[in-house]
């Protein structure tokens, strides 16, 4: 709703790859104000973004699924993509809705960030399929872990030219710009889940398989992704032993792109997306060596998803990505909710809100109990994991 | 008499390519035989210009397998799929069976049914069918169900074997024991035997008795392939009077699938090796054919590892079961020798009445066939395909987790947007629960 990043894309090396006229811009932002996306742009523009939206869907021969790519904290992003998503679901009710969220960090310095955030993870809950939270912080953790790596100049640390997952190495554009670092992050994110579907390999996974498998219960459909390797080192280490610990990183906190604990909490379910000349044996030796450490809930012990797709990302002889449906994203949640109490407790800023046409207290306090409603479900389901829980009683058959 | 394949889903196609390339090379190691223009005219057509084209229709909801297992087989030089024989759309099933059984399945029906019905009007006679799947995945399981019941529909009289993969324990889809039950539980109503190759123990064959390293898909495809080669090739059989079989499918499924609650088929082969030991080893057929008893009696699904200890019940015992409980028992077997001095192998093994149960003489559970011609290189084969309690574990495992995810309901409204009910997932479950009871109580 500002024209600054738009433009800068149309001045830009990817000018011919992007349609000027599935654009839609306007000038004065949204005042990271949820609910001047949400309701003003989101009731101005809604005719323009359907049209655009069933343009696009035209030239599809199959129209498998939809990326939202947004941030919560702010006000268009979060606001007016949320507003999309449910535009998306009204006209495209078939189609796969995978959305990816930046989520804020604690010391974000939008003061509103929480207020937006919490608005729009009601709309997430109820109108996404998928949802791939994406902490900033995690980003700069992993950006600076790298650089270190880089510099650090210890033997046998030095990283293969281009091969980080920062680099943007096989990309269009040159100088780097602030963010682009962390933006290359969840960029391979997006590829590598796409890669099975963009490629061949002797087991394929496609995007609608990705929710079908991780989403045992619609409203619990936050995963978490983690990225390996980050980077490759220029020392010739043997393929199995980098494999192998390739399988290890992918459940590592240093490689989740949100702060959590995975291993600490419980599995529901878990899908692995290796790319590369990685074989089946590999993959099953690397699951029953990391099985055991890894609680799984009861229902679904032997709970993987797998995907093996030939074609390596660029720089990087394979990779893999993690999904994690766990509930270590319940403190995640738990903590927004408190950074919303805080806010709502005082009523602070509540009538830059309050003043937009449409927008009415209840959707505060709505949205409030639909994080803490998943916070509960999340809960329950944490609450098995230490319990034994027998395996239901089967059927009987007279005879 | 020919036998028209359906290749199903990602792996049905995959397993499918593997198993043509074999049948193609081990009928050409015997050109202008007997045996050569069998195989041919059972799996192959034959164009104006002497090119072998399969009997094979391939379908998947999403492009790339179809693709790829096309260019490999002409790739091959020695035979391809039929220019016109496939069918794929862009979007796959999202390993929902729903997906494949509801949607795909009947949107896509007159497509598929004309690609078969083009595929036996090129017969001079029919065999019968094949469709090849797995269970797990949503477009070989969903739809491969749907088209084996339209197949049914269409061909009443004609004999249908399904050939399942089952995927392995630890997971390779989340909701693949889901997908399983639906599927099982459905094909045991429509098809007429169902011949179940597992990934866990054709990996095993691969680690172990193949010494592969890196184990890849496309070597546990070609153990697949080989094992369900040596049964279809052609071969003599008690009633083909000295010709090489017409009714190959026919008679696999009266030698075996007798009962309609006894249906499922595993299958185990000797000697398994890698190819440069082949040339080094000589195996005699007493040898050949004691391992392979043992290994039915034991249940090991591989000559190693075997456990020499089971022993079938002594005569005074057989009407109480106090056989330990790794005493494997059968409804039926089929005995399947290939190669050099086949006719001098001795079969008395095989006809042990303790093997069998009681309500079937083992002169009519126990068959045998034979073929002069070495098969897929190896000198000597021997290959037995056995209905009985072999697959018990492995399909109680697969009900039992699919019962416990059940029982949370978790994935349940995935399944239910497509249209099925939590109806239908308790009639599968109890169809399965009355075969895990029929095989159980054989002992």
């Amino acid at each position: 709703m500002e024209e600054g990043v738009v433009k800068e894309i149309l001045q830009g090396p990817l000018r011919e790859v992007f349609d000027s006229t599935q654009l839609l811009t306007d000038v004065s932002g949204s005042g990271n104000n949820w609910a001047v996306g949400h309701m003003m742009y989101g009731s101005a523009y809604r005719e323009q973004i359907v049209e655009k939206l069933r343009k696009a869907a035209e030239h599809c021969d199959c129209l498998q699924c939809f990326f939202l790519i947004h941030s919560m904290g702010g006000g268009t992003g979060s606001g007016l993509g949320t507003r999309v998503l449910g535009l998306l679901e009204e006209e495209f009710p078939e189609v796969c809705r995978i959305v990816t969220s930046i989520y804020p960090s604690a010391e974000d310095d939008v003061i509103t960030s929480p207020y937006n955030s919490v608005l729009a993870m009601r709309e997430l809950t109820e109108h996404a399929d998928c949802v791939l939270p994406v902490e900033n912080q995690s980003l700069v953790d992993i950006v600076n872990k790298i650089k270190h790596m880089s510099y650090s100049g210890k033997a046998g640390s030095v990283i293969k030219t281009d091969s980080s997952i920062i680099s943007g190495r096989g990309g269009v554009s040159g100088a780097e710009k602030p963010f682009d670092a962390m933006n290359n992050i969840v960029a391979n994110l997006l590829l590598n889940i796409t890669s099975s579907a963009r490629f061949e390999g002797s087991l394929n996974m496609d995007l609608n398989e990705i929710a079908m498998n991780l989403v045992p219960f619609p409203r619990l459909h936050y995963l978490v992704p983690s990225l390996t390797p980050l980077y490759t080192l220029a020392d010739v280490s043997v393929l199995s032993r980098r494999l192998d610990q390739m399988f290890s990183d992918a459940f590592s906190k240093d490689h989740q792109l949100i702060r959590a604990d995975p291993k600490h909490s419980l599995y529901l379910a878990c899908a692995l997306m290796v790319r590369g000349n990685v074989q089946v044996s590999d993959l099953r030796r690397n699951i029953e060596r990391l099985r055991p450490s890894l609680p799984f809930v009861s229902w679904n012990q032997e709970g993987w998803k797998t995907g093996l797709c030939s074609v390596p990302p660029v720089g990087h002889s394979h990779s893999l990505l993690a999904l994690a449906n766990n509930t270590c994203v319940k403190p995640t949640f738990v903590d927004l909710r408190e950074r919303f109490a805080k806010l709502y407790r005082k009523k602070a800023h509540l009538h830059h809100y309050l003043h937009v046409e449409g927008m009415e207290q209840s959707f505060f306090s709505e949205a409030m109990a639909s994080l803490s409603s998943l916070i509960e479900e999340y809960h329950q389901l944490d609450a098995t994991k230490r319990t034994l829980v027998p395996d239901a009683p089967r059927l009987s058959i007279a005879r | 008499m020919s036998v028209v394949t359906v290749q199903l889903g990602q792996c049905g196609n995959q397993v499918g390519q593997e198993l043509f390339d074999i049948l193609c090379r081990d009928a050409q190691d015997g050109q202008r035989t007997p045996y050569c223009t069998a195989s041919w005219e059972r799996f192959f057509h034959q164009t104006t210009h002497g090119e072998l084209v399969a009997r094979a229709v391939l379908i998947d909801m999403e492009p790339k397998v179809v693709n790829q297992s096309r260019a490999k087989a002409e790739r091959s030089g020695q035979w391809r799929y039929g220019d016109t024989s496939h069918f794929s759309q862009k979007q796959g099933s999202g390993n929902n069976w729903a997906n494949g059984y509801c949607v795909h399945g009947p949107r896509h029906r007159a497509v598929v049914e004309d690609l078969v019905r083009r595929e036996v009007e090129r017969c001079d006679r029919l065999a019968g069918l094949m469709a090849m799947m797995s269970v797990a995945g949503g477009t070989g399981s969903g739809v491969g169900t749907f088209v084996t019941q339209c197949l049914r529909d269409i061909y009443p009289k004609s004999f249908i074997l399904n050939h399942l993969t089952w995927p392995y324990g630890t997971g390779e889809v989340i909701v693949q024991n889901y997908n399983s039950v639906l599927t099982l539980a459905n094909l045991y109503r429509l098809s007429d035997a169902i011949l179940v190759h597992e990934n866990d123990t054709v990996h095993r064959i691969c680690s172990q008795l193949l010494n592969i390293k890196h184990i890849s898909f496309s070597d546990v495809n070609r153990v697949i392939a080989h094992q369900l080669g040596s049964v279809l090739q052609p071969a003599l059989t008690a009633d083909s009077y000295g010709c090489y079989s017409r009714n190959p499918l026919g008679e696999l499924v009266s030698a075996l699938a007798c009962h309609p609650e006894y249906k499922l088929l595993s299958v185990c082969t000797i000697p398994q090796m890698s190819s440069s030991s082949i040339a080094y080893s000589t195996f005699s057929w007493p040898g050949l054919l004691k391992h392979l008893r043992q290994m039915l009696i034991s249940n090991t699904k591989m000559e190693e590892g075997i456990d020499w200890q089971v022993r079938p019940p002594a005569a005074s015992e057989r009407t109480r079961s106090l056989t330990g409980p790794s005493f494997n028992r059968s409804v039926a077997n089929l005995l399947i020798l290939r190669g050099k001095d086949v006719y001098s192998a001795e079969t008395g093994g095989f006809e042990d009445p303790a093997l069998y149960t009681s309500w079937l003489s083992p002169k009519e559970a126990f068959d045998v066939w034979k073929s002069p011609m070495p098969f897929n290189k190896y000198e000597k084969s021997a290959t037995l395909v056995s209905n009985s309690q072999a697959l018990l574990r492995p399909l109680d495992n697969m009900v039992g987790k699919a019962w416990n995810m059940f029982a949370s309901r978790a994935y349940i409204h995935q399944y239910i947007k497509f249209g099925i009910s939590e109806e239908d997932f308790l009639d599968s479950f109890t169809s399965l629960e009355q075969v895990v009871a029929s095989y159980s109580q054989l002992s």
